[in-house]
């Protein structure tokens, strides 16, 4: 039962991650490798500001999301575009977009090893908290519950509205979409924009209740790409499914094994994925 | 081309021996130094055998060259064995290991592969870690040879120059002219009945072969090793940005791309320690931005104007 639980409330907080990777590689068509420095950077503003000024990261996500939003369209227009144009090939975008954002990545730890060196340890909200005859800390539930409701605002705003109908319509098929007189450049920096804000709000929100440092980021990157493979790219609810059994199987494997195992965990999932349904938990098989 | 590629294999031919001789005329410092870089250009040289032909940016380098140092480390230390027996066992494990990679990830796109090599070393790091820990008992392993910095040096070169072979050999053979054809289009490929997946996990098992087989060599350096000192994902990047930085297109460019990167790296080391992460982001971002065909490739079209005009 406390492994059902913890498990969940991880998966929720991954749900949100794994949600702005797909967007930005679902829509945008760029494999983001950057996408865990981009939590990690959600994470130390939040623990910046908690250190500076006793910011609650809950005051912290509301700006961290603008900002994030603006940082990722402008990285998108001025690096990310003009591979866009040059690509003959997709394979070619998909190369050269993995080492830009590899780049990003480094970049990207180097700045944040020098602003703060050390784990990014804060104390927000960790009293207990009881619920269903197990004991967790309210920072995890706090953070599951923001999750939810940014996660259940985004998949509203992606079905409801007409350019949340545009971005899904860019993601199943970019051609056709141009067809229709969608402006994909345009839909597509707005995908890869919102992804990235998405991703550092999780980073917020991640950081409440485990303790981050700059160069972790790798981990989340990867733990993001498996969720999105395993639940179907592009495919937001196959994420959240997915992102709920990542985080149950690693709090399982964490708590009856060892905490060390818990990326063997994942890869073992990710290897099972890959031999049996690489399309995805719910994913139609095709080319 | 035939006679172009005899050029160019005598060409480093020359090189090799000229390199075979750098021990004598230095030590200290910048033997060790030319050591590093001998031994990132034997990895990158085997890199690029696989990723240059099939444009798959391969991250498992760290895996390999983990498993060759610690698995002649827990064989030396844990189970008295010698370091030549580990050294022929190492390179096999690879080998299976890469195979099963190969098996799993090669048959679909290159993004699976990519990813799936991204987070491995630092998986089968944790592994280890915990069947150490576990089961092992000992923390620390010793890897205490003979060898001297010069011998390291040589070996390095001999695998360095075994690899640039080994890719001659296959740039004339039949695997060789299939690979061209799936890095041009693998589609094609599959239409002309060539086994893609088969003939991109055999290259890829060469390569983890002789991966291992540097980070074999390269234990004793260390002396003392430690899951976290050799499952380094920082060693698959930069093996990655030499060799792109050099040009993949030529199983010579990765050559070009060690030297510089390696004094640099070095003089950043020495100077601002902090800044190496930095500078990896930066030259990936130099690479792509200005360099996408590495120095060979800026050579070669610089040449191709040149003749045109």
């Amino acid at each position: 039962m406390d492994i059902l639980i913890s498990g969940l409330l991880l998966g929720g907080t991954y749900a949100l991650v794994a949600m702005g990777l797909n967007l930005q590689y679902g829509v945008a068509r760029i494999m983001n490798l950057a996408n865990g420095e981009t939590l990690v950077l959600g994470a130390l503003a939040a623990f910046l500001a908690f250190t500076a000024i006793s910011l609650s990261p809950l005051v912290t996500l509301v700006i961290v999301a603008p900002l994030a939003f603006a940082a990722n369209w402008l990285v998108y227009q001025f690096l990310l575009r003009p591979l866009v144009k040059r690509a003959k090939t997709s394979g070619q975008l998909e190369v050269d977009s993995i080492l830009a954002t590899f780049g990003m990545s480094f970049a990207l730890v180097g700045i944040m090893v020098s602003i703060h060196g050390e784990y990014y340890t804060y104390s927000f909200l960790a009293r207990p908290f009881e619920i269903l005859g197990t004991t967790v800390a309210q920072n995890r539930l706090v953070a599951f519950f923001a999750a939810v409701i940014i996660g259940g605002g985004l998949v509203a705003w992606l079905n409801y509205t007409r350019t949340g109908t545009a971005v899904r319509a860019v993601s199943v098929d970019t051609e056709a979409a141009r067809l229709v007189g969608i402006n994909v450049p345009r839909v597509s920096a707005l995908a890869f924009a919102l992804g990235g804000a998405v991703t550092a709000v999780g980073g917020t929100l991640i950081s409440t209740f485990i303790t981050l440092d700059g160069s972790i980021g790798v981990i989340f990157t990867m733990k993001a790409l498996i969720i999105v493979i395993m639940g179907g790219v592009g495919d937001l609810r196959g994420s959240i499914i997915a992102a709920v059994v990542l985080g149950l199987v690693e709090t399982a494997v964490a708590s009856l094994i060892d905490p060390g195992l818990t990326l063997v965990a994942a890869y073992v999932i990710f290897l099972g994925i890959l031999l049996f349904r690489p399309q995805g938990l719910f994913g139609k098989r095709n080319a | 081309m035939t006679g172009q590629g005899f050029k160019s294999l005598t060409l480093i031919g020359v090189l090799v021996i000229a390199a075979a001789f750098v021990p004598f005329v230095t030590n200290g410092y910048w033997l060790s130094i030319a050591v590093t870089a001998m031994m990132y250009i034997a990895l990158a040289t085997a890199w690029t055998l696989f990723s240059g032909p099939t444009h798959y940016i391969s991250l498992a380098t760290g895996a390999f060259f983990g498993i060759g140092g610690y698995l002649v480390a827990t064989g030396m230390s844990d189970f008295d064995i010698s370091f030549w027996v580990m050294a022929a066992i190492a390179p096999i494990v690879a080998v299976v290991l890469a195979a099963l990679i190969g098996a799993a990830t090669l048959r679909l796109s290159g993004i699976y592969f990519v990813i799936f090599t991204l987070g491995l070393a630092e998986m089968i790091r944790g592994l280890v870690s915990w069947v150490q820990n576990n089961f092992l008992g000992s923390r620390g392993l010793y890897v205490l040879t003979d060898f001297t910095e010069e011998h390291i040096y040589w070996m390095l070169l001999g695998i360095a120059a075994t690899v640039y072979v080994i890719g001659w050999l296959i740039d004339r053979s039949k695997l060789g002219f299939a690979m061209k054809i799936i890095g041009n289009d693998e589609g094609v490929a599959k239409h002309l009945g060539i086994n893609t997946a088969r003939a991109k996990v055999i290259l890829f098992m060469i390569t983890g072969f002789f991966s291992a087989l540097v980070g074999v060599i390269v234990a004793p350096r260390y002396s003392y090793i430690e899951p976290n000192l050799v499952f380094s994902p920082e060693i698959s990047f930069m093996v990655v940005i030499m060799a792109l930085l050099g040009g993949t297109q030529r199983l010579w460019g990765p050559i070009i791309g060690v030297i510089p990167f390696i004094l640099i790296w070095e003089t950043i080391t020495v100077s601002f320690p902090n800044a190496t992460t930095l500078y990896l982001g930066l030259s990936f971002l130099a690479i792509v931005y200005f360099l996408p065909n590495g120095v060979v490739g800026l050579i070669e079209s610089l040449t191709k104007r040149g003749r045109a005009s």
